[in-house]
């Protein structure tokens, strides 16, 4: 059983019925004894990262997740502003921390060109990873006006280019995350979605 | 690389696909699920649902139609028609559409746009134009209520207007090019482009394949719109796309 947390934030009812359609089994919930019982968890999210981390909070769902990535080490996915609360603060509106489950900080994108970056992009793997396995670096779909800078550039599993390098997949033991909407990305989005459902119902530690 | 989109539109009243479908082998050609699901599976980058019911059961029936298109499409969908309130918005949005399209009611209330992105975001927020050239103005104008109703808004200014108010995407309709399949208006899409720094959708006169190539060369228009070519078969999605790939268009 996969838990979608449900926190007033985001498009869950996509997100599910991709797990739904590759025939895993999911829950979309906010109670924290489901969340521990899953054997993952995603956390999706669309909106601002304070409002975000409040509503998280509100929930007392912040040491839940932290819990389940940190000492449970059971997989978590962050999708779109659900990867971003991964990291230590973000600078949207204000100054924030977030989960702080890997290093590092949300900015916005600066520069005179579209923002948000909309659309479809490509992928660039930059190693082999579980998570990345048979998929091809094809394009996904991004919908974003701020990206994440990891400190530690091994956190780093995928990349896009948008004037610049943006970091587009994360990974560090079983906590992910995927800027992009993988629900949102045919069949590249479809593959990563069902490599990380994979990773949840292994019974074995997965080799780092 | 972002790539150029190609966007099917749907016409949907009361439920129902408008305009006939005789291409593909659907089970059901008028269900609009389905056929957005084919597009889907044939490379289209993201579908549009107009929903042109009158009323109000109609429009409720799209909350549904919506609702099932999210459980089905693996891209983003817009739905547009009729959308009078951040409440309608709430409703579409909240049965899983990605991106609400907003037209006339933005021209009688602007602060409609402002208020739908401040609730959800530009992201979601696009402003359907429909634009027809004035020879004795000599510049393009918007209208309303389906191309019925001219208004004093020239096209250029009330793109700036309602990207300056939020919008976060152009879906930019030629009414002097729609249905003629001739190209789409090329001066008319690089003079809109060019003024706002949010993607434009190109719409209205696609007839061949060439037509999707020139827009995107000869604009930057960030993707193109068609219906009935589509919906009969005269230009597949798939061999569309791989014809601007050869053409040197950054595609997926």
């Amino acid at each position: 059983m996969i838990a979608i947390i449900d926190y007033g934030m985001g498009n869950l009812y996509s997100v599910s019925q991709a797990l739904e359609r590759m025939d895993y089994e999911y829950c979309i919930s906010s109670d924290e004894e489901t969340i521990r019982s899953a054997s993952g968890v995603i956390l999706p999210g669309v909106g601002t990262f304070g409002d975000a981390m409040l509503e998280l909070k509100r929930r007392n769902l912040i040491d839940v997740i932290r819990d389940i990535a940190l000492c449970e080490g059971k997989p978590l996915l962050g999708i779109c502003l659900g990867m971003q609360l991964l990291f230590t603060s973000s600078e949207e509106y204000g100054y924030h921390q977030g989960l702080h489950l890997l290093p590092g900080h949300v900015k916005r994108f600066v520069g005179d060109f579209n923002i948000p970056h909309m659309g479809w992009n490509d992928l660039r793997f930059h190693s082999p990873h579980p998570l990345l396995r048979s998929v091809e670096e094809g394009a996904v779909y991004f919908v974003h006006s701020y990206h994440v800078f990891p400190d530690n550039p091994d956190d780093i599993l995928a990349v896009t280019d948008y004037h610049g390098e943006v970091t587009a997949i994360v990974g560090r033991n079983k906590i992910f995350g995927m800027q992009f909407h993988p629900e949102k990305s045919g069949d590249t989005g479809e593959h990563l979605l069902k490599n990380f459902a994979h990773l949840c119902c292994k019974r074995e530690v997965a080799v780092g | 690389m972002i790539k150029k989109r190609i966007i099917p539109c749907l016409d949907v009243k009361d439920g129902r696909v408008v305009k006939g479908v005789s291409f593909l082998n659907l089970r059901d050609a008028g269900d609009p699920v389905e056929l957005a699901t084919q597009y889907d599976q044939v490379g289209a980058d993201e579908v549009v649902f107009l929903d042109i019911s009158a009323s109000q059961e109609g429009r409720g029936t799209m909350v549904e139609v919506v609702r099932q298109a999210a459980g089905q499409l693996r891209i983003p969908f817009t739905v547009g028609g009729g959308i009078r309130d951040t409440e309608d918005m709430y409703q579409l949005l909240r049965a899983g559409a990605d991106k609400i399209s907003v037209n006339t009611a933005a021209l009688l209330d602007p602060s409609l746009i402002e208020d739908g992105a401040r609730r959800f975001g530009s992201q979601c927020m696009v402003v359907a134009i429909d634009a027809c050239w004035m020879d004795d103005r000599d510049d393009w104008f918007v209208f309303t209520h389906g191309g019925q109703k001219k208004t004093d808004w020239r096209v250029v200014d009330w793109a700036q207007e309602a990207v300056r108010r939020g919008a976060g995407e152009i879906l930019l309709t030629s009414m002097d090019q729609d249905g003629q399949k001739n190209g789409f208006d090329l001066p008319l899409t690089q003079a809109v482009a060019s003024s706002v720094r949010v993607p434009v959708i190109a719409s209205g006169g696609a007839g061949t394949m060439e037509h999707f190539v020139e827009v995107f060369h000869e604009t930057s228009a960030a993707a193109a719109l068609a219906a009935s070519i589509f919906h009969y078969g005269e230009i597949k999605v798939n061999e569309l796309k791989a014809t601007l790939r050869e053409e040197g268009v950054a595609i997926r």
